[in-house]
């Protein structure tokens, strides 16, 4: 399946594409090849646009009701879910949506984990990702503030307050981001600012996101390079169309399900009380998303390291193609790092769990366990595995009968290579 | 493949729901000890028994408002659909049994006048320091979201009213402080304020102690999510018809996927052509190998 240029059909579209190659664009959307196994996990970029789109249409419209004052904020949210039509839709939905979101991002970037999709050469692709998971977490924080709550308050004292650790400069910075020499009413104000733009730069980053995919083309679940003009790839329009579609309404139902039924399950029960800068929460814990990196955070004993770790947790990212060294992209023919892999995974949930408990007694252990070994994942292990795990053999190609009957078919090679030599490739 | 493919979607299930699970867990890990009754409203189905929400107004206004506020309910909301649906009448007669300060008028007075539909419900105290300063230095609070902004939400309002017991021995106890078994620290400001016929029911019902804390907490419930039944009635059509749309639209996927089907005879070829090889080698019986 080849990607064939686009000839315009008519005389008006020729003049258009000449000038302006929108319609080449639309045709190369649709054309765009990708490897026919892709399996569901290759859905959630789909997914995640659609997050993107719903958070921006239901937070415009809360943007026509919501009002950005420390007196009026708290108020507000609750004109939405009472007086505007369907304003408490609204709400769940943004809300909801932030967290389905979140769930769809981390099993993205797992996905990329599992099967090397940041390796060369989509290095920039895994970047940009990187850059808009960063971008994410400050929308959602700030998004966080608008009701202000009482999470919304000490969240944001929390995390404002990191940035005092910093020597020298760090107490004006945290002026500077206030507005003032408390969070107030200015901080809300720039918080709203701030929330509202986010999300375009994110909807522009996204673009050259899959722009950057377009160019090397989508990984596979083998990890092995296809051959762009074979019958290997399928256009985009309808075979991954379809599968996409498929795969978001199993998502919004899931997503559903929370809105309409657990709306308040993933949220605090303290964000319903209004903000009271002299009543500090029991346990000042961030949204669910947060948590690993919050645990991070309170894992390092002194401010200013915690704050450097925790924002090092995820510029390690940034540096991952390069920190695996290993040529092989998909763990399934990597034994010992799908190993580690479930390893990080668990590692990374336990740091959630971490997170959401007081940093006392076996908490604190366990988190300064799991943060080490976070890092060590990350900065020793990969090099090393890459270096000297003995990898699984590669398939030829995505089709090669290797992937689908391993166990007939690798005694049928293996016998046939004592006939024949070792030359196994000579039957394709 | 295959067998790693379902190893790996199995994980990465159990995964998601063990992090759901944790992430919950914090806000759950409490609520298990709480008393609990058979609330109408929860489940998808979960609708307000009228009844028992005009019970809970009642309870509410004869017993807590005098120290608690509602301040985010109107009472036209006694008679919109999905609360306590009080007709139209009543919730003006409701209305005018309170005095609102309007203004200012012409002359720039304030003055004060009886309550309309469009009024949110009067308020105890102007403001949350004179609340506080009356009640002994703890403010009552604001009960409009209260049962979304406690762990435990219904369960934990159900309990608490419930929950007054002599202090165990050797338990400090201040002046105007009382002994509650679910208040996180079991101090509590509020003295038990529910006592057995504490008010009168109109409709017959018992006012034991249990049917005002669950009638009150219905009340609560609604007070803090009055479009909860829309929401469920919603929620049930949307994923009713998001199911159906999903069935549709899996069936167009594998039919489509199903043209392409064909391309993928080449494995079947390479698969003969290894069993050829051996075969010639090995004679007609390829079960060795299996």
């Amino acid at each position: 399946m080849s990607e064939n240029k686009y000839i315009p059909k008519t005389k008006l579209a020729k003049w258009f594409d000449s000038r302006l190659p929108l319609l080449s664009l639309s045709h190369h959307l649709k054309e765009y090849p990708t490897p026919k196994n892709l399996n569901y996990w290759w859905t959630f970029g789909g997914i995640l646009t659609f997050c993107l789109i719903t958070q921006i249409i239901t937070g415009v419209i809360l943007g026509m009701h919501y009002v950005a004052h420390t007196d009026h904020a708290f108020e507000s949210i609750e004109h939405i879910m009472r007086d505007v039509n369907y304003g408490w839709l609204l709400r769940y939905v943004h809300a909801n949506g932030a967290s389905m979101f979140f769930l769809a991002v981390y099993i993205h970037i797992f996905r990329s984990l599992f099967y090397g999709s940041y390796k060369a050469p989509r290095e920039v692709i895994w970047i940009i990702g990187v850059i808009i998971y960063l971008l994410m977490m400050a929308t959602a924080f700030m998004g966080y503030v608008l009701p202000w709550g009482q999470m919304s308050f000490w969240g944001a004292t929390v995390i404002t307050n990191l940035f005092s650790a910093i020597p020298l400069v760090g107490e004006s910075i945290t002026t500077w981001l206030w507005g003032g020499y408390a969070i107030d009413n200015p901080t809300l104000t720039r918080f709203y600012a701030l929330h509202y733009l986010l999300p375009f730069l994110i909807f522009g980053l996204i673009i050259l996101h899959i722009w950057a995919l377009h160019v090397p083309g989508n990984n596979n679940p083998t990890g092995i390079d296809i051959k762009k003009n074979s019958n290997e790839t399928m256009p985009f329009h309808p075979y991954m169309v379809m599968k996409d579609i498929t795969a978001l309404l199993v998502f919004i139902i899931i997503f559903f399900w929370f809105v309409f039924f657990a709306p308040n399950a993933l949220g605090h029960p303290d964000n319903y009380i209004e903000a009271n800068p002299l009543v500090t929460p029991t346990h000042i814990v961030p949204e669910w998303y947060l948590l690993p990196f919050y645990a991070i955070l309170r894992a390092i004993p002194s401010k200013l390291g915690g704050v450097i770790f925790m924002f090092a947790a995820i510029f390690v990212l940034v540096l991952l193609p390069w920190l695996d060294t290993s040529k092989v992209r998909s763990s399934i023919f990597r034994p010992l790092y799908r190993k580690f892999f479930w390893v990080l995974v668990a590692t990374v949930i336990l740091l959630g769990y971490l997170g959401a408990k007081p940093p006392e007694g076996i908490y604190l252990v366990l988190s300064r366990i799991a943060t080490a070994y976070y890092f060590i994942h990350f900065l020793i292990l990969l090099p090393v595995l890459g270096r000297y795990e003995k990898t699984d053999q590669l398939p030829m190609s995505i089709s090669d009968p290797v992937l689908n009957k391993p166990g007939l078919i690798d005694k049928f090679k293996k016998a046939a290579g004592q006939y024949e030599g070792d030359n196994v490739g000579s039957f394709k | 493949m295959k067998v790693i493919m379902l190893g790996l979607l199995n994980r990465i299930i159990l995964t998601i729901f063990i992090s759901i699970i944790t992430t919950s867990s914090f806000a759950e890990e409490i609520n298990t000890k709480y008393l609990n009754t058979d609330w109408s409203f929860k489940g998808i189905f979960g609708t307000f028994e009228r009844a028992s929400l005009q019970r809970g107004y009642q309870v509410y206004q004869e017993v807590c408002s005098g120290c608690h506020s509602v301040q985010h309910l109107s009472y036209r909301n006694l008679f919109e659909k999905g609360g306590p649906e009080f007709s139209i009448e009543e919730a003006k007669a409701i209305a005018t049994q309170f005095e609102v300060e309007d203004g200012p008028n012409s002359d720039g007075e304030m003055f004060m006048r009886s309550g309309r539909l469009s009024d949110k419900f009067v308020k105890p105290y102007p403001n949350v320091e004179a609340s506080t300063a009356a009640n002994g230095g703890a403010y009552p609070p604001d009960m409009s979201v209260l049962a979304k902004a406690r762990a435990g939400g219904a369960d934990y309002i159900y309990s608490l009213l419930l929950g007054y017991e002599e202090a165990p021995t050797g338990f400090e106890l201040d002046d105007g402080v009382y002994y509650n078994k679910y208040m996180p620290g079991n101090k509590i400001k509020m003295s038990a304020p529910l006592l057995d016929g504490i008010v009168e029911y109109s409709d017959g019902t018992q006012a034991t102690t249990e049917q005002m804390a669950k009638d009150v907490t219905a009340f609560l419930v609604w007070a803090s999510e009055p479009h909860l039944e829309a929401q469920h009635r919603m929620g049930f059509k949307a994923i009713i018809y998001l199911i159906i749309l999903l069935t549709l639209v899996y069936m167009s996927k594998q039919k489509v996927w199903s043209r392409f089907g064909s391309k993928e005879e080449p494995k079947e070829e390479t698969f003969d052509k290894v069993e050829k090889v051996v075969t010639k080698y090995e004679g007609e019986d390829p079960k060795t190998f299996k």
